[in-house]
């Protein structure tokens, strides 16, 4: 059965079972994960999968099922079981199939050359990257190096005669290097993200991660002070993701969020510009439907440092009288739609980074922050975040630092803002984000 | 039930070493599950979802060769195993013969979770709405939620090892928002274990007390002080930072790998005396409890530090091997997509013989932490970051005004060195452990816990 009959039929299951409407989403996939240590594979996983996930609406209320099993029996008692679950669930007049379907044509999802290459190629490439971190003189050891590439498919019908596929492809490698030993040892971390491995440079990826962490070789806890704050792409994606989170319409009209009744404030300085773009072949999670099928589109979440936007899906926007954002995202076929971010864009700015550090003066440039999701209080946004990182002296990178607290509240910090990096990239942090450096006004750093 | 039979399972085995390899494992899983919470007074989500699926791991070496499938057709395993033996180009071996798994349950379920209607388990969150909204005028929100899952698992390996089990899980949390003018404060509490829905039938509602009693706390807490000071450490959940900052280096992958700051130290002396720390994974009805591990090993209770000496690691087989040690039974996964990894199940330190009101009477000025929000290490360098979810301040020996927004700030063998103190009121609690994109059940857990100093970052 292909995902479409599959799909088909589950909608026939779920109307037989007693749904009002109902949507199914059915997803197959092939991916390669090779680990590599010291030059040799580790692991090689070769594996597949296909599965499908059915929403039903049973008068007003929701309920959902998943499986594995796609056969007409294994969809009967997944429509049965998602009709039974809707019973236990409370109306929700806003809830609902959306109004409008459709598919944003976006070139470039997937590239042929996940298929083309053959798995020895890709090994080569993990293992090029593993020696390019190795290489670095300083570097101890090279934890792990990875590389992972998947293709797929992801197929949607609804009851109200939409259907509509998509496939795409992604490929990734990182690398975790060591320099230093004993207490003074530190750890660098490198990434890159494309479409196909072709899109990768694996000397570029464990380079990075040797240099991230020899920068850091002999790091000691600052005294604290207030001062600027530059913080590099990998950081300023974690923030950007974490932000993105809470411009979710659910966390809002749920009242766990800071940005509650800030629509059209100012909440950030103006040359901060932060948008949601699904359309962006470059972002790892651009689709041209939303988890729905509500076509996607590109939203400008901050604009001019004001709050233009939260991110919608149908039962979202219904509730706020608005229409969706076609923000209704899935991790898999496990998962019923829900609102979220799919690539957050931080508009890169006209500094370099260099430039960005000598506007700074003295201050504190961090390559890494921990502690971000227990250490943010959602609904007041303060915050209390350890961080890792480099003085910055004189207008120049000075001596590395550690176990530094950075204090602050996350409107204070969007408004502190005082530049924005021309470097920008696509980084795995908090979601996929495409982040530039930001310059931040003097914040409380906390050291000895 | 048998999910999967012997002779297919030894023909698969058999396919998998046709080019070579030490050993190979078909790992054959049936996963159940139900979710369902409530948001806002209202009842939403509910989730069920249901897989069957197989994995082959052949092992050549230093190296793991490993695929997985969906369902367990005759044809899809087999030919699950002839890709995997792709990999190898050396001399075929044979599989042992196995001998047929009937997976049972190893702790008692009293009541089995999908034989509850649905309508009960709602009946448990609204029962804990009630409850929280209850506490306190200041109370604004609630949710909750309720999950079941229940996995059945058959285990083969070539050397004629085969075995299996019947794990069931429930859990029930709450969470509370309470507000006073500008002031919003949430309040977390959960009750997790390997059992059937008994477990959370009885008495909910003692979870959304306690949820709703910390949000209220919460909201005359005061900033956090700065600075290093002694920290008593809460009982329970409080493990967390056992579990984090100690437990993960001690997982043999990270060892092996000179990836933690415990590596070649077993038999040093890194804490007092008194000072006594278990993984054990046979605790009856504990969220991290199994009868066996994911590669079939029988779980067991591994001492890892005995009287202040690090004592040993944690070891799936693969780590054991290499290590010239025994598997601590410590081989697990996420689920029949997931390698096997050494994983913690439940850790904990052992009890002492202070009382917690002995630990805080000691403190002339500190930080009594109570409950984290989460927290993260670095296990190469041992340092760790936690978010203090629930925190008061200790002044003259006694426990005075809830603080917010403290974060612990160390590293492990510092912190480990650093106990002077342990009480008798060893509890244990639900956590969830992610390591390598891997998520699994562990339990957290120690009696009330005093560290002599630790860098507390406050706000205040």
């Amino acid at each position: 059965m292909t995902l479409e009959q599959a799909a088909s039929a589950a909608l026939a299951a779920a109307e037989a079972a007693g749904a009002t409407a109902a949507e199914a989403w059915a997803e197959e996939q092939r991916g390669l994960e090779v680990r590599v240590y010291h030059e040799e594979v580790e692991s090689l996983t070769d594996a597949g999968g296909r599965g499908l996930g059915l929403r039903v609406f049973v008068d007003g209320r929701s309920g959902y099922a998943y499986g594995t099993d796609l056969s007409e029996a294994g969809l009967r008692e997944l429509a049965a079981s998602a009709a039974a679950g809707a019973t236990a669930a409370d109306a929700d007049e806003h809830d609902g199939l959306p109004d409008a379907f459709g598919a944003t044509p976006v070139e470039g999802l997937s590239s042929p050359g996940v298929e083309d290459w053959p798995t020895e190629r890709k090994i080569d490439l993990a293992v090029t990257v593993d020696r390019a971190a190795r290489a670095r003189k300083g570097v101890t050891q090279v934890e792990q190096t990875v590389y992972a590439d998947q293709r797929g498919r992801a197929a949607i019908a609804n009851s109200f005669g939409f259907a509509s596929a998509y496939e795409a492809s992604s490929a990734w490698a990182y690398s975790s290097a060591f320099a230093g030993e004993g207490a003074d040892l530190m750890t660098g971390f490198g990434v890159g993200l494309a479409r196909e491995p072709g899109g990768l440079d694996p000397e570029a990826i464990g380079g990075e991660a040797a240099d991230r962490a020899l920068a850091l070789v002999g790091a000691r806890q600052p005294e604290s002070r207030r001062c600027p704050v530059v913080l590099d792409a990998f950081v300023a994606a974690s923030f950007a993701g974490f932000i993105g989170g809470m411009l979710s319409a659910d966390a809002v009209q749920r009242g766990r969020s800071l940005f509650a009744g800030k629509l059209g404030d100012e909440v950030a300085a103006a040359q901060l510009r932060l948008a949601d773009d699904p359309t962006d072949p470059g972002g790892i999670a651009s689709a041209p439907f939303d988890g729905e099928g509500s076509p996607t589109r590109r939203n400008a979440l901050i604009e001019d440092g004001r709050l233009a936007t939260y991110l919608y899906d149908t039962r979202t926007a219904r509730k706020d009288g608005r229409e969706t954002t076609a923000s209704a995202t899935r991790s898999s076929y496990r998962s019923p739609p829900s609102v979220g971010t799919s690539n957050l864009v931080l508009d890169p700015g006209e500094s370099t980074l260099e430039e960005l550090v000598r506007d700074a003066g003295e201050g504190l440039f961090v390559t890494d922050v921990a502690g971000l999701h227990s250490g943010v209080n959602p609904v007041s946004g303060t915050f209390s975040v350890g961080a890792t990182g480099r003085l910055i002296e004189g207008g120049e990178l000075g001596r590395p630092v550690r176990e530094i607290t950075i204090a602050s509240d996350l409107v204070a910090m969007l408004k502190a803002v005082r530049g924005v990096g021309s470097e920008a990239r696509w980084v795995p942090f908090g979601g996929s984000v495409k982040a530039a450096p930001l310059l931040l006004d003097a914040m409380s750093v906390g050291g000895s | 039930m048998s999910l999967l039979a012997p002779e297919l399972a030894q023909a698969a085995l058999g396919r998998a070493l046709a080019r070579g390899g030490d050993w190979a494992e078909l790992y054959a899983e049936e996963r159940t599950g139900f979710a369902v919470s409530l948001d806002d007074r209202r009842v939403e989500r509910p989730q069920s979802g249901h897989e069957i699926g197989a994995s082959i791991r052949l092992v050549s070496g230093e190296s793991t060769y490993f695929g997985h499938v969906d369902g367990l057709a005759e044809p899809d395993l087999l030919a699950l195993a002839d890709s995997v033996s792709q990999a190898l180009r050396q001399e075929a071996r044979e599989a042992v013969a196995v001998h047929t798994v009937d997976p049972k349950p190893a702790f008692a379920v009293a009541e089995r979770p999908e034989h509850v209607p649905a309508a009960r388990k709602v009946g448990l969150l609204r029962a804990c709405d009630e409850t929280a909204r209850g506490a306190g005028a200041e109370v604004a929100q609630v949710s909750a939620n309720y999950a079941e899952t229940r996995r059945v698992v058959a285990i083969f390996n070539s050397g004629g090892f085969a075995a299996g089990d019947d794990r069931t899980r429930v859990r029930l949390g709450v969470q509370v928002v309470a507000r006073r003018a500008d002031r919003v404060e949430t309040g977390h509490e959960t009750r997790g274990g390997h059992a059937g829905f008994e477990l959370v039938a009885d008495r909910p509602e003692a979870i959304a007390e306690s949820a709703a009693r910390k949000a209220l706390t919460a909201l005359d807490a005061v900033d956090a002080p700065a600075g290093r000071m002694p920290v008593v450490v809460g009982n329970g959940f409080g493990g967390v930072l056992l579990h984090e900052a100690i437990g993960h280096g001690l997982e043999a992958d990270a060892v092996q790998k000179q990836a933690s700051v415990y590596a070649g130290r077993v038999g040093e002396k890194l804490a007092e005396e008194f000072v006594t720390a278990y993984d054990d994974g046979r605790l009856p009805g504990e969220w991290g409890s199994d009868a066996i591990d994911d590669e079939g090993t029988p779980t067991q209770k591994t001492t890892i530090i005995e009287g202040g000496r690090l004592t040993s690691y944690l070891y799936d087989r693969l780590r054991a091997h290499k290590g010239k040690a025994l598997s601590t039974g410590n081989g697990r996964r996420e689920s029949f997509r997931h390698l096997p990894l050494p994983r913690m199940t439940n850790t904990y330190f052992a009890p002492g013989d202070a009382t917690p009101e002995d630990l805080i009477a000691g403190v002339e000025r500190g930080l009594y932490a109570v409950s984290f929000g989460g927290g993260q290490v670095e296990p190469a360098t041992g340092d760790f970051v936690f978010g203090v979810s629930e925190g008061y301040l200790i002044e003259g020996g006694k426990v005075t005004a809830p603080v917010r927004g403290a974060t612990l700030i160390g590293n492990g063998p510092e912190a480990l060195g650093a106990v002077d103190g342990v009480a008798g009121d060893l509890e244990i609690a639900t956590g969830f452990c992610g390591k390598g994109g891997q998520r699994v059940p562990a339990g957290v857990g120690q009696p009330h816990v005093r560290i002599r100093a630790l860098t507390v970052g406050g706000t205040g």
